[in-house]
């Protein structure tokens, strides 16, 4: 056997291109999370003058009976349930209608991805107006449509801040959905509803027969990125509620920053950053094993 | 709503008298487009009304001639010198973008072609990393930042930004090299290219398109970022646009500067409007092609 | 003055899957090589080899007397055209023709001197400026070969350069390309699976199966003795008839007829070849004859190809290329098998029997 030269050159030249993309990649992605799962049994505060000690599994400890954590984690859950649920709901109609062929139909695609597009700090901003007790048009609406007779403290109210995050954030992130759903609708071939046509079946028929089968792995994907972005939201809460009122719109995300930026607790901070990754990884992990399993079952 | 193709539902429909899918079509595309306008032009209109229509008892949604104003625009670059964050945004993103090309494409294409031991682990770690909240990061780079010495520094975002991007970068460019005719890179290699050369005179120019789409999506995600831009930026000369619009109404809820904040919105925004209006295509490709493909 | 030698060539991407197999081979200067075989024979596989695209797994490529084997493509000084034709799309046609001489860092003046007279050559001249997007597939096609041309190699290859055009044209750019290529010292490496181009362009033909070299000669000794059945099976047009027949005596039967074998075979089981060209109407004299029912007629405008059953044993068939000019649809039909132009192969081995 002679050496393949030209392999192992191209190999050489391979990995000098893929080099400084993973160095970079390691930096940014590998250190901050290893350095976090480090740093997490270790107590670094201004009780220590900022000095890490090491502390076992203490900021775990502390963690199971932090009241707040715990509240965190459930806002964090509730939020992305919700948000997810009105996504898929939204951006399923959103990518029907523009899977269909109608006049304009470049301009509506134009305007529907413009939401995503636009930074989330701002977009909270516009938002944060909109949802203005005295002033925002919101209430003014609601209120001429006579569904509330006094205007409400959107932001103001724990359960109503709820919901007005989980709305900007359904508002800012449904046309992510809709690009990905409506490009697995744009892979279906026409024939198979013909086809199905003729059989007999009703656009519901073929809809739940055909279309939603077909695009289960879009679905399954577009889901799994918006869970890890909703579970890891920051921006949109920090700028529309600050976590308030009371902690009402407190997410992990939220916590997290207040540890580390506000009480300079570096080493619980790490202990929170490490267990949302973890719990991140786990949801990751099940469904990628479901959506293999998917994948197995259509091929 | 429906799936079913419209050029065979027509004839049928108009037998029964009123054609419910169309109608329902139109009530969708109706709902899509004020869904996803409203609260933008809502936020345009508040940014042209005096303050007195903005606060006003009963909400002016047509504000007369005499309550039109351009004075919070004006305000953002006369009081808030707006034009000092907007050359941030645009310095950090746009150099950020350009790293992120220069570093990822040539990587995407060796994982595309040169089958290189690993290639699999790397794609898998690349495709995972795209899933990382940016919060699990700040920590981290909060310390390196502090190291270096980085704070208050370009650098402090231009590093992190190009990283966030790349792993959309590797996967994007890589199914483009993937469309690429092979005998085109063969025909380069008998010209007497080698590969760096191949990569720069012919591949790049031949997925210049590709470059585009990728640079466009690593644009918004750079000028759209918060969390970073707020920890390692805390110089008022330092801020990018998302952290200084959302800083120029304090804390408070109240006595909030609706006008210059909307304006501020505006402003910020704007950039990125004119990018989905002429890319949109683009960014659609990119998008799915990046996390559907991959 | 250049040579192109391969030796010993292996490439073998797996235990099973090795498509090219200990090929050896020489190509002179001013010989013109075709590779031609069915698909999935290795040809392309071996011009491969031969630019470095691809490394042998054993066995060596030699330019003049340089082993080639590890060098890359570029330092190899060889020059080749794609099926494809492989333009790049982002330059005009011009830089196309360039751009191997510019990675050579030849003057800019060689340069243009060069790429105007392959241009001359090839009628590109009013197409220089535009993108390969903007020209026909022919005018492709000649970019493509203008490409190949004005580098002066040590050895040209040309992977189906012809597969892409349509029929018509395909005829005309294979005269032109045999006109090109005489005034072209280097030696000519072309890959096809057509065995008309083989037959047409080249001083010598290797036809390959399963990455094994089957035969290699000048294209008439290709066609007159075959080597083996494979050969036989492929080339020519309309396929040869190969019929296995076992030997009786010195003869073998031909359904009712008797076909003597060549003196000094010894071979169990033969099969008979004989080309439908070769098979004619019987003559005054001629000893060995067969006749049997026609069942298809297929006009192929110059000439018909018959097709019948020979009479004893209906599971033989026969074609055969007659004259266009009378009916042969009647029944019973008696031809000739003039036995010089018989080819016998061992039925075993397949390997040719006569001279």
């Amino acid at each position: 056997m002679t050496r393949d030269y030209i392999r192992e050159r191209q190999q050489r030249t391979g990995w000098l291109l893929v080099t400084p993309a993973l160095l970079l990649l390691l930096l940014v992605y590998a250190f901050p999370i290893l350095r976090a799962f480090w740093l997490s049994f270790f107590t670094e505060n201004l009780s220590t003058s900022l000095e890490p000690v090491f502390s076992g599994l203490d900021n775990y400890g502390r963690m199971a009976q932090d009241g707040r954590f715990w509240q965190s984690m459930r806002n964090t859950a509730v939020f992305t349930v919700f948000t997810l649920i009105f996504e898929l709901l939204l951006g399923l109609i959103i990518a029907l209608s523009l899977d269909q062929a109608f006049r304009g139909r470049g301009w509506v695609r134009t305007i529907a991805i413009l939401p995503w597009a636009l930074p989330t700090a701002l977009i909270a901003l516009a938002w944060r107006w909109i949802f203005n007790t005295e002033f925002g048009v919101w209430n003014d609406l609601l209120l001429r449509l006579q569904i509330i007779s006094n205007p409400v403290n959107w932001l103001g109210t724990p359960d109503w801040a709820m919901v007005a995050v989980i709305g900007a954030d359904v508002w800012k992130t449904t046309s992510f959905v809709a690009i990905l759903l409506l490009a697995g609708l744009q892979s279906i071939s026409q024939d198979l509803y013909e086809a199905h046509a003729i059989d007999g079946a009703s656009p519901w028929q073929s809809f739940r027969q055909i279309t939603l089968p077909l695009i289960a792995p879009q679905i399954v994907i577009a889901m799994l990125f918006r869970f890890a972005q909703a579970f890891g939201i920051f921006d949109l809460i920090q700028v529309m509620t600050g976590g308030g009122p009371g902690g009402a719109t407190e997410m992990v995300s939220i916590y997290i920053y207040a540890a580390v930026m506000r009480y300079l607790d570096f080493g619980y901070g790490a202990a929170l950053v490490t267990v949302t990754f973890l719990v991140l990884i786990a949801v990751v992990g099940i469904t990628w094993l479901y959506l293999s399993r998917l994948r197995a079952k259509t091929e | 709503m429906t799936t079913a193709p419209q050029t065979t539902a027509p004839p049928q429909t108009s037998d029964r008298g009123i054609p419910w899918m169309r109608v329902l079509l139109w009530a969708a595309i109706a709902f899509t487009v004020i869904f996803s306008l409203a609260p933008v032009l809502w936020q345009v209109l508040t940014s042209v009304k005096t303050n007195d229509a903005i606060t006003a008892d009963a909400v002016v949604y047509f504000p007369g001639l005499d309550q039109l104003t351009a004075d919070h625009y004006l305000d953002l670059f006369r009081r808030n010198r707006f034009y000092i964050y907007m050359f941030n945004s645009a310095l950090v993103s746009i150099v950020s973008t350009v790293l992120c090309l220069a570093l990822g494409s040539p990587a995407a294409y060796a994982l595309a072609r040169l089958r290189i031991p690993g290639e699999q682990v790397i794609l898998a770690i690349v495709l995972v990393v795209t899933l990382f909240p940016y919060i699990l990061l700040f920590l981290g780079l909060l310390e390196v930042v502090r190291a270096f010495g980085l704070a208050n520094n370009y650098l402090a975002l231009i590093i992190p930004y190009t990283a966030i991007n790349l792993p959309l970068t590797i996967l994007v460019m890589r199914s483009f090299f993937q469309q690429l005719p092979k005998d085109l890179e063969d025909s380069a290699r008998v010209d007497g290219y080698n590969t760096v050369q191949m990569l720069w005179r012919i591949v790049l120019p031949m997925t210049l398109p590709a470059l585009v789409t990728t640079g466009i999506l690593a644009f918004i995600f750079a000028w759209n970022e918060y969390l970073f831009a707020l920890t390692f930026m805390t110089r008022e000369e330092m801020k990018t646009i998302p952290v200084a619009a959302a800083q120029l109404g304090g804390t408070t809820l109240f006595e909030v500067p609706y006008g210059p904040l909307a304006a501020a919105t505006v402003v910020g925004t704007l950039p990125l409007v004119l990018l989905v209006l002429f890319f949109q295509r683009r960014i659609v490709q990119g998008l799915t092609s990046g996390s559907v493909k991959g | 003055m250049s040579k192109l030698e391969l030796q010993n060539l292996t490439k073998a991407y797996s235990r099973d899957i090795v498509p090219v197999k200990k090929l050896s081979l020489a190509v002179e200067d001013n010989e013109f090589l075709t590779l031609v075989g069915p698909s999935g024979c290795g040809k392309s596989t071996i011009l491969r080899l031969i630019a470095g695209l691809d490394q042998p797994t054993e066995g060596r490529v030699i330019i003049g007397d340089r082993d080639v084997s590890p060098l890359p493509p570029g330092d190899r000084n060889i020059a080749m055209v794609f099926q494809s034709y492989a333009l790049y799309p982002h330059m005009t046609v011009r830089d196309n023709i360039a751009s191997g001489l510019k990675m050579r860092n030849l003057p800019a003046g060689d340069i243009q001197k060069r790429v105007q007279e392959a241009s001359g050559v090839l009628g590109l001249d009013p197409l220089l400026d535009r993108k390969p997007a903007k020209l026909s597939g022919g005018q492709r096609q000649r970019v493509a070969l203008a490409r190949a041309l004005v580098r002066n190699p040590d050895v040209f290859l040309l992977d189906e350069p012809l597969s892409n055009l349509d029929a018509l044209l395909r005829e005309q750019v294979r005269a032109d390309l045999k006109q090109i290529f005489a005034d072209q010292k280097s030696p000519i490496v072309y890959v096809t699976h057509d065995q008309t181009e083989a037959m047409t362009l080249s001083t010598k033909v290797a036809v390959l199966s399963n990455g094994h070299l089957q035969q290699l000669g000048h294209p008439n000794e290709i066609y007159k003795t075959p080597a083996n059945r494979f050969v036989a099976s492929f080339i020519g047009s309309p396929q040869m008839n190969l019929i296995p027949l076992s030997r009786v005596g010195n003869d073998v039967a031909l359904g009712d007829f008797r076909v003597p074998l060549p003196s000094g075979s010894t071979a169990k089981s033969v099969i008979l070849g004989i080309r439908p060209e070769h098979l004619r109407l019987p003559r005054e004299g001629d000893a060995c004859t067969v006749s049997g029912d026609v069942f298809l007629v297929e006009n192929l405008g110059m000439s018909d190809l018959v097709s019948l059953r020979v009479q004893g044993d209906p599971s033989l068939t026969l074609r055969a290329l007659l004259p266009a000019d009378a009916t042969w649809s009647k029944e019973n039909l008696r031809l000739a098998l003039p036995p010089e132009l018989i080819h016998w192969f061992d039925g075993d081995t397949e390997q040719r029997l006569n001279a």
